[in-house]
C-alpha cells in the first residue's frame, strides 16, 4: 500500500464518519460543523485527483462562504428539536428497510464488473506544469460557454425569486428621509405668533 | 488550442429573449407602481421579437452551436413558435386575474420570460447539459411563480410540494443521465446514439439509467404513478399560473422527451417502450377514474392532464415518425384546450371570488350563453367527441398505435377516454340545464373576450379542417429525425 493510498483511505474514512455523523447529531449547529469536515476532507480527496482549482474553491466557497452562513442562520432559528424528532423512531425501521432495499437493488446492478477497475482504469499522471485550473477555465470559457451562461441565467432567477418572495412593503412604517431633513427650512419648524402681553392676574 | 468563437446566429431568439427579459426587470423599476402595464407590453413585445427572429431565421436542415450544444431544426422552430403564441395567450388571460389579487408585478412577467427561456433551451438542447440546465431554468421559474401570492396558505402549499417532488425529480434525471454517461462516456446526444448503436456500451447501466430518466421524465409530464403533485398544485396556486404550468410547459415536455428519448436514446427503444406502455396505461386509469370524483374544476383538471399525457405517450410508444408526430398534434391540441378551459375559469373569477367549484358553471347558459357555447366546444374537445379537434388528436394517436401493433392498448385507451368523457359532458350539463347559483355578470377586457371567442373557435375550426395543423407536425418531426 503507498502513500497515496494510505492518506486515500484515511480521508475516505473521515469523509465517511463525518457524513453518517450530519445526519445523525443531536444538534444542528453539530451537524453543520460535521458538514463543514465532510466538504473539508472531500477537497483533501479531490486533491488527489489532481482537481486542485475544484478543491480550494469547495473549501473557499462552502467552508468559507456557504457554510458560516449556514451555522448563522441555524443559530438563529429557535428550532424545536423534539417537535422534529417526533415519530423518527416510529418510522425508523421502515425507512431504513427500504433504504436497505434500495442499495441492496442498486448494488446488485452497479457493483458488477462494469465499474470495476479494469473497465475504467486509472488516468496516466499529469506533467508537474500541467494547469488543472488553466484546463477548466479553457473549457468553461469556450467549449462549455453556452452552459455556463444557462447557469449565470439561473442564477439571476434566483436572485429575481428570492426578492419577489421575500420583499414586503409595509405601511405605516416610521422612517426618516435624510434629503427632506436636510432641505428642511425655518418656517416648516418653528412658527412665529405674535400676541400682546398679558397682564398677571 | 484552436477556438472559433461560436455561430450565434441559430440562438438570435433566445439571446433576443435574454436580453429583452433584462429590459423588462429595469424599465419595470424605473416605471414605478403606477406604470406597472409598461411591463406587461414590453413582454409581449418580447415574445412577438421572438417569434418574428424565429420566422425570419428558420431554415431548412439541421444546424449545430455551441460545440454541438445547441441545435436548430424543424421541430426546434416550430415548437418554439407555438410556445410563443401560448405564453402571449397566456398572458393576456391572466392579466385581469392577477391584476385584482396583487400579483400585477414586474416579476410575474420576467419570471414567466425566463421560463420561456428555459423552453426555448429545452427545445433546442442537444447535450444532457443544456436539457437539464434548460429544465432546471423553466422548473425554478415556475416554483417562484406557484409562490408569489405569499398571502394564500394554499399557494405557499402548493409551492412547497412541487418544489420539493420537482427537486427529486431532477435528482432523478441526474442520476439516469449520469448513468448513461457512465456507460456511453458522452454527454452529446448525438454522441451517446453512436456509442449505444456500437454495442461499446454496458446494457445494464443504460438500462439502470434509462429507469432513472423515464421516471424523471414522467415526473415532469405529471404521468402516473409520479403524479402525486399535480393535483394539488393545480388546487392550490393561483389559476392564472395553473394556466401557464399546464400549457406551454407541456409543449417544452414533448421536444424535452423527443430529444432524450428518441433521439438520445432510440436505440433502446424497445426498453423504454415496455416503461412507457406501463405509464400511460396507469395514466389513464387514475387520470379519468380520480377526475370522476373532484368537485374541485382545478383538482379535476389535473386528473384530466394525468390522463391526457397517458394519451399522449401511446403516440410516442408507437416509435415510429407517424407516432411522434400524432403525439407532437396531441400536445399543440392539449395545449388549446388547456389554454381555453383555463382562461374560461379566470373569466368566471372576479375580485374576492375564485371560480373553482364545478357549480360555479352552473347555469351558464342562462348568463352568458355564447361563454356557454365556448365551453362547450372545449369541453367536447377535451372529451373528445367529433367534429371538435380533441377527436382527431385522439384518433391519430390510436391510429397510430394500431399501426404499431398495440391492439390491447387502443382498447384500454377507448375505454377510459369514455370514462373521461362523463366528468366532461357533466359540466356541460351544469351549464345548460341547472339554475345559475348567481346572476353575476361576466364582464371581461375587450382582448380576452375576442381571444377565448377565437381559442373557443379554433378548436371547432382545426376539428373540420385538422390537416394543416397534422402535416406542420409531421413536417416538424420529419425535417428533424
Amino acid at each position: 500500500m503507498g502513500f497515496q493510498d494510505i492518506i486515500f483511505y484515511f480521508f475516505a474514512t473521515v469523509l465517511v464518519a463525518s457524513a453518517l455523523g450530519v445526519i445523525t447529531a443531536r444538534n444542528p449547529v453539530h451537524a453543520a460543523l460535521l458538514l463543514v469536515l465532510a466538504f473539508f476532507t472531500c477537497a483533501g480527496l479531490w486533491l488527489l485527483l489532481e482537481a486542485e482549482f475544484l478543491a480550494i474553491t469547495l473549501v473557499l466557497v462552502y467552508v468559507g462562504a456557504v457554510m458560516v452562513l449556514f451555522l448563522f442562520v441555524v443559530m438563529m432559528l429557535d428550532i424545536n428539536l423534539e417537535h422534529l424528532r417526533k415519530g423518527f423512531w416510529r418510522w425508523f425501521p421502515f425507512g431504513a428497510l427500504l433504504a436497505l432495499v434500495m442499495a441492496a437493488e442498486m448494488a446488485i446492478v452497479v457493483m458488477g464488473k462494469q465499474f470495476s477497475l479494469d473497465q475504467m482504469p486509472t488516468p496516466p499522471a499529469r506533467a508537474a506544469d500541467y494547469s488543472n485550473t488553466k484546463e477548466l477555465g479553457r473549457l468553461i470559457y469556450t467549449e462549455y460557454v453556452y452552459a455556463f451562461e444557462l447557469a449565470a441565467v439561473i442564477l439571476l432567477v434566483a436572485i429575481v425569486a428570492a426578492i419577489a418572495l421575500t420583499l414586503r412593503h409595509r405601511t405605516g412604517t416610521k422612517f426618516l428621509d435624510p434629503a427632506q431633513q436636510v432641505a428642511v427650512k425655518r418656517a416648516d419648524r418653528v412658527r412665529m405668533v405674535s400676541m400682546p402681553s398679558e397682564k398677571k392676574e | 488550442m484552436n477556438f472559433l468563437p461560436p455561430d450565434l446566429a441559430p440562438a438570435y431568439p433566445e439571446i433576443f429573449l435574454l436580453v429583452m427579459v433584462c429590459v423588462v426587470l429595469l424599465a419595470d423599476l424605473a416605471a414605478g407602481e403606477k406604470r406597472r402595464y409598461i411591463a406587461y407590453l414590453l413582454a409581449q413585445v418580447a415574445l412577438l421579437g421572438c417569434a418574428l427572429i424565429t420566422f425570419v431565421t428558420s431554415a431548412p436542415g439541421v444546424t449545430y452551436t455551441f460545440s454541438g450544444m445547441f441545435v436548430d431544426d424543424a421541430m426546434a422552430d416550430i415548437l418554439k413558435l407555438l410556445t410563443y403564441v401560448t405564453v402571449s395567450m397566456v398572458l393576456v388571460y391572466s392579466r385581469g386575474y392577477i391584476a385584482v389579487r396583487g400579483m400585477f408585478s414586474g416579476e410575474y412577467f420576467s419570471l414567466t420570460l425566463f421560463a420561456t427561456l428555459g423552453m426555448m433551451v429545452m427545445i433546442s438542447a442537444s447535450h444532457f447539459l443544456t436539457l437539464y440546465l434548460g429544465l432546471e431554468l423553466l422548473s425554478l421559474s415556475l416554483y417562484a411563480m406557484v409562490a408569489l401570492r405569499r398571502d394564500s396558505v394554499d399557494a405557499t402549499e402548493a409551492a412547497i410540494k412541487y418544489f420539493i417532488l420537482g427537486a427529486l425529480a431532477s435528482g432523478f434525471l441526474l442520476y439516469g443521465m449520469s448513468m448513461v454517461y457512465g456507460a456511453t462516456g458522452a454527454l452529446h446526444i448525438a454522441q451517446v446514439t453512436a456509442v449505444i448503436q456500437s454495442g461499446a456500451a454496458d446494457y445494464t447501466v443504460l438500462v439502470v439509467g434509462l429507469v432513472f430518466i423515464v421516471a424523471g421524465i414522467s415526473f415532469k409530464l405529471s404521468a402516473a404513478p409520479f403524479h402525486m403533485w399535480a393535483p394539488d398544485v393545480y388546487q392550490g396556486a393561483p389559476t392564472a399560473v395553473v394556466l401557464f404550468i399546464g400549457s406551454a410547459p407541456k409543449l417544452a415536455a414533448f421536444g424535452f422527451v423527443m430529444r432524450l428519448l428518441v433521439e438520445g436514446m432510440g436505440a433502446m427503444a424497445a426498453d423504454w417502450q415496455g416503461m412507457l406502455i406501463i405509464l400511460a396505461v396507469m395514466s389513464m386509469i387514475i387520470g379519468n377514474l380520480a377526475a370522476i370524483a373532484q368537485t374541485n374544476i382545478k383538482r379535476m383538471l389535473a386528473y384530466s392532464t394525468i390522463s391526457h399525457m397517458g394519451f399522449m405517450l401511446l403516440g410516442i410508444i408507437s416509435g415510429d415518425e407517424n407516432g411522434y408526430s400524432s403525439s407532437m398534434f396531441y400536445m399543440v391540441v392539449y395545449v388549446l384546450m388547456t389554454l381555453g378551459t383555463f382562461g374560461m375559469i379566470m373569466l368566471l373569477s372576479r375580485e374576492g371570488f375564485e371560480a373553482e367549484k364545478l357549480s360555479d358553471f352552473k347555469g351558464l347558459n342562462r348568463r352568458n350563453p355564447w361563454y356557454a357555447f365556448i365551453t362547450l366546444l372545449l369541453m367536447f374537445s377535451l372529451a373528445g367527441v367529433p367534429p371538435v379537434v380533441g377527436f382527431y388528436a385522439k384518433l391519430s394517436v390510436l391510429q397510430a398505435v394500431l399501426n404499431a401493433g398495440y391492439i390491447w392498448l387502443a382498447v384500454v385507451a377507448v375505454l377510459f377516454s369514455l370514462v373521461g368523457a362523463f366528468y366532461y359532458l357533466r359540466i356541460v350539463k351544469l351549464m345548460y340545464f341547472d339554475e345559475p347559483e348567481t346572476d353575476a355578470p361576466i364582464l371581461p377586457a375587450g382582448d380576452v373576450k375576442l381571444l377565448i371567442s377565437a381559442n373557443g373557435l379554433a378548436v371547432l375550426a382545426f376539428g373540420l379542417f385538422p390537416q394543416a395543423l397534422m402535416a406542420l407536425c409531421a413536417y416538424a418531426i420529419q425535417q428533424s429525425i
